[in-house]
């Protein structure tokens, strides 16, 4: 038994990669379910994500991918189950409580701030990194100062790290689609998540930009020291850049491993494929 | 006893007028997703309609009757086609604001051409009130909610059984979809405006019955409380419609009844506010949720 | 590249200073030597009620994007608050501290009704929401000409009126009032609170998983924009001396509205311009008073056809940036599209 299985014995299935093995999980989910109305969308999940993996969610569409999203956010309450993010529970939380845990998220259909600057929709990632009052901002008292023009140079920073810096000042819905993609994780990670959730960031792309979205992802992993959990129908990008891989069909998990493993599962190929004949 | 009766007829009376134009609002809404302000002021129009035909024209009341009903209809479709109709897809708020607007015009535009003060108009019929079990009913009454329960069977008819009633669901459910269909949303979407219009002309003539005279303001405050009716009973609910406006018509009535009749407007607001906190989607309505 | 020059921080706020307070001399001055009649500088005081009125909607509509239809009761609240207090006071306390501590009570009462009807309200959406501050606003309405009978003595005098309400109101102070209101909304606006609030009205559901607590933010917007409109209710109610519940009822905020969304939503000189030319117009062209509803209802549908986005947008006015633009050269260059006029 693991140092790990001691201290979080963990479900029977999970998946983490060795040099995780005696590090707490920073995502440890068990049988996590939910109901909507008579319709069971979501049951029996387990799943673990260490502390720097990079862990695919994949599935056939309505399988309830992102319903497992919108709980691990608390956009939905689970029916069932409990979400320790770093090995405090999110049960009861609200969403932007579960943000300031550590979770940060993009959407499968973008969700920026269309009317506002590139800058401005990082700066707004920052909300919860700059203290300051309203009083302090009103009567400009010195650490509103200090404090906005920290984040600006952070937040200036971040988007030079994904070549975005000369874009700042440019409205955000006037970006071509790649780089909204782009913006909409920068804006994830301003607000220093300690897990990101990716919800098919690769939706659109061409094999070109999904090539390059494979090393953003690693490199954000490499640079920032996170976990990074991925929906994503793109089989090459999963099978690209993912560590491990958790398959959800009809709302549960039907196979855990690494990429090769998956795609020799014949439940896995069943799933999305149909039954084989003969 | 029988004072407590003939309040819940007065409150089934003009009940039964909110239920009406509830269903206009609630027809609408159901559509285009469209609060119309601008609903109530159509029955003023209606009202100044008869008022020129019988005082005016001295014609008799059943062409008054007639006309109201056709003018009605006539301008809810016109104001669908030439100020809704280009803001199909604008936001919510530019579509709110500019039934505001039509409402606004409509009612300083009546003002400015019949002045502030009210126009009597003649009565339609002269007919004794009718006795039941010791208790005098009015015939306008009696005639009221049985024109209004019937007007809503025919509707509920119409939207169930008939091909246009079909799109019209369809066009509710899903405009692109419709579309796609072969519905002519269009006409589908003007129609239903048509339809909503002509039962606010129904109702304007029904009021003015009781209530024998034409304001510029009258449609407001009488639009207002049945859109409360509307979302009381379900907005998009054709039953909803009916029984929020019957609610809401016994609810004032009662709160006249016991002595509180200067507060009878807020009390009728305070339910629509208990409703949208409690149950927005009303009591036979549904909820509409967003996709995260 | 040549560097572009900008200008230092101190001598924005400097230069801004400045030009407020010789605006405020000049304007002062223009009334006290009488070189404005009586007469205009009521319309003045009037105009700095409705700028204020404009400038605070503008925050629930344009900057949180809600379109609350209850602005009117606030502004009530604020002006029956101002006066009741003011009144009986007057004589007890020095005048400007009377008018100055009515508003003030003004303004936290208003804030204070916003808070509890924001709280309900704000969990609704859209068309709902509409609903619900108009009925919330007639109820202010109907309580304050009935509350008198419920008490037992009177303290609104209820559609009687309430008279004899001490006209502290001057064309200055109006507009000191003006300059607050802009500067606290601005200066709330450009921080993160205020980027909150933009992010929620821009997508909500994005900005929840920024962090960003949106029930408080929205109910803090809706709270702030109450509570100026409470001053500028008590404003009112020092210039016209007399209060009848009646003056506040759907159609004063649909007024308000008319001048936001003239103006541009989102738009703080939008609102402020709107304002003045919709309260200077009526009082010039006062021969038509009647043409007037009529016109602002066309003006408003033709306005939502052709540039929903109002007259100004969602532009904000920044006198260092046309300064800056004035230094480096730029000022009739043609903007590229796609950029944004930052701070």
């Amino acid at each position: 038994m693991s140092f790990q299985d001691k201290l979080y014995p963990a479900p029977t299935n999970s998946f983490l990669k060795q040099e995780d093995l005696d590090k707490r999980p920073i995502l440890d989910v068990r049988n996590l379910g939910i109901d909507f109305g008579g319709l069971t969308a979501v049951d029996s999940l387990d799943l673990m994500v260490g502390r720097t993996e990079i862990t695919g969610l994949i599935g056939p569409n309505g399988a309830g991918k992102t319903t497992v999203f919108n709980m691990l956010t608390n956009v939905y309450t689970p029916t069932r189950g409990s979400i320790l993010v770093d090995g405090v529970s999110t049960a009861g939380k609200k969403t932007y409580q579960v943000n300031k845990m550590g979770i940060a998220r993009t959407f499968q259909n973008i969700r920026l701030f269309k009317d506002l600057t590139v800058l401005d929709n990082v700066l707004i990632g920052m909300h919860n990194d700059m203290g300051y009052h309203l009083v302090n901002s009103v009567l400009r008292l010195p650490s509103y100062w200090k404090q906005e023009r920290e984040a600006r140079q952070k937040a200036l920073e971040l988007l030079g790290i994904f070549h975005m810096q000369d874009m700042a000042q440019l409205q955000a819905g006037s970006l071509p689609y790649g780089a909204q993609r782009r913006l909409e994780i920068v804006r994830a990670l301003a607000s220093k998540p300690k897990l990101l959730l990716l919800d098919e960031p690769a939706a659109g792309m061409n094999p070109s930009e999904t090539a390059e979205l494979m090393d953003t992802i690693a490199y954000i992993r490499d640079t920032f020291h996170i976990a990074i959990l991925l929906i994503e129908h793109d089989m090459n990008l999963v099978m690209g850049v993912c560590e491990g891989i958790a398959v959800l069909s009809f709302g549960r998990i039907i196979a855990k491993g690494t990429p090769d493993e998956i795609r020799s599962n014949p439940q896995v190929i069943e799933a999305y494929l149909g039954k084989q004949e003969g | 006893m029988s004072n407590f009766f003939s309040q819940l007829i007065n409150g089934l009376q003009l009940g039964s007028i909110y239920a009406l134009v509830a269903l206009g609002y609630s027809m609408v809404y159901g559509i285009i997703l469209l609060l119309n302000f601008a609903h109530g002021d159509i029955i003023m129009i209606g009202a100044y309609t008869s008022w020129i035909v019988m005082a005016k024209m001295g014609l008799p009341p059943v062409a008054a009757i007639f006309a109201t009903v056709i003018v009605c209809t006539l301008l809810g479709v016109f104001i669908e086609k030439v100020a809704y109709t280009p803001l199909r897809s604008a936001p919510r708020i530019s579509l709110l604001i500019t039934a505001i607007g039509i409402s606004y015009f409509l009612e300083y535009g009546a003002q400015l051409i019949w002045g502030a003060s009210a126009q009597v108009i003649p009565s339609y019929y002269n007919v004794a009130p009718i006795s039941i079990g010791g208790v005098k009913i009015s015939f306008t009454a009696i005639l009221t909610i049985a024109v209004s329960v019937v007007s809503m069977i025919a509707l509920a008819l119409l939207v169930q059984k008939t091909k246009v009633g079909k799109a019209m669901r369809a066009v509710s459910e899903d405009t692109g979809a419709a579309q796609l269909m072969g519905i002519n949303v269009n006409a589908t979407i003007s129609f239903t405006f048509a339809i909503g219009s002509a039962l606010a002309g129904i109702g304007s003539v029904l009021y003015c019955c009781q209530y024998a005279q034409a304001t510029p303001t009258m449609g407001s405050m009488l639009g207002l409380k049945a859109f409360v009716a509307a979302v009381l009973g379900g907005i998009g609910s054709i039953p909803g419609a009916m029984v929020g406006g019957f609610a809401i018509g016994i609810a004032e009535c009662f709160v006249s009844a016991i002595g509180l009749s200067v507060w009878k407007d807020a009390v009728v607001f305070a339910i629509l506010i208990v409703v949208l906190l409690v149950k927005p989607a009303g009591l036979l309505g549904r909820q509409l949720q967003e996709k995260v | 590249m040549k560097e572009r020059k900008t200008i230092p921080m101190a001598v924005r706020y400097l230069m801004n200073i400045v030009l407020v307070a010789a605006f405020l001399t000049a304007l002062n001055l223009l009334v006290v030597n009488k070189t404005l009649s009586t007469y205009n500088a009521k319309v003045l005081m009037l105009v700095g009620v409705n700028i204020i009125l404009a400038v605070s909607l503008n925050v629930a509509t344009g900057y949180l994007g809600q379109l609350p239809l209850g602005h009117a009761g606030f502004m009530a609240v604020g002006a029956y608050a101002s006066a009741i207090f003011t009144k009986n006071f007057d004589g007890r306390l020095p005048d400007e501290v009377n008018f100055v501590l009515g508003l003030v009570l003004a303004a936290v009462l208003a804030f204070g009704v916003g808070v509890l009807i924001g709280i309900p309200a704000l969990r609704l959406q859209g068309d709902y929401l509409a609903i619900l501050t108009l009925g919330f606003g007639e109820i202010i309405r109907i309580t304050l000409n009935n509350i008198d009978n419920v008490l037992g003595f009177k303290l609104t005098y209820g559609a009687a009126g309430l008279k004899n309400i001490p006209k502290y109101t001057s064309v200055l102070n109006a507009f000191v009032w003006v300059a607050v209101c802009c500067y606290v909304i601005h200066t709330m606006m450009k921080s993160r609170h205020g980027r909150a609030i933009l992010a929620i009205r821009e997508n909500e559901i994005a900005a929840d998983s920024c962090g960003i607590q949106t029930t408080y933010y929205k109910v803090l917007g809706f709270a702030v924009s109450a509570a100026f409109a409470g001053v500028a209710g008590g404003l009112y109610a020092g210039y016209l001396g007399v209060l009848n519940p009646g003056n506040f009822g759907f159609m004063k905020s649909i007024e308000i509205l008319v001048m936001v969304v003239l103006g541009g939503m989102g738009s703080m000189l939008g609102s402020v311009l709107s304002a003045t030319v919709l309260t200077v117009l009526p009082e010039a062209l006062r021969s038509f008073s009647e043409y007037r509803m009529v016109v602002y209802a066309l003006a408003l549908v033709l306005m939502m056809i052709f540039k929903p986005s109002g007259l100004l947008g969602q532009y904000d006015f920044s006198l260092s940036r046309l300064v800056e633009k004035l230094i480096n050269g730029e000022l009739f260059q043609k903007k590229s599209k796609t950029e944004k006029e930052g701070e």
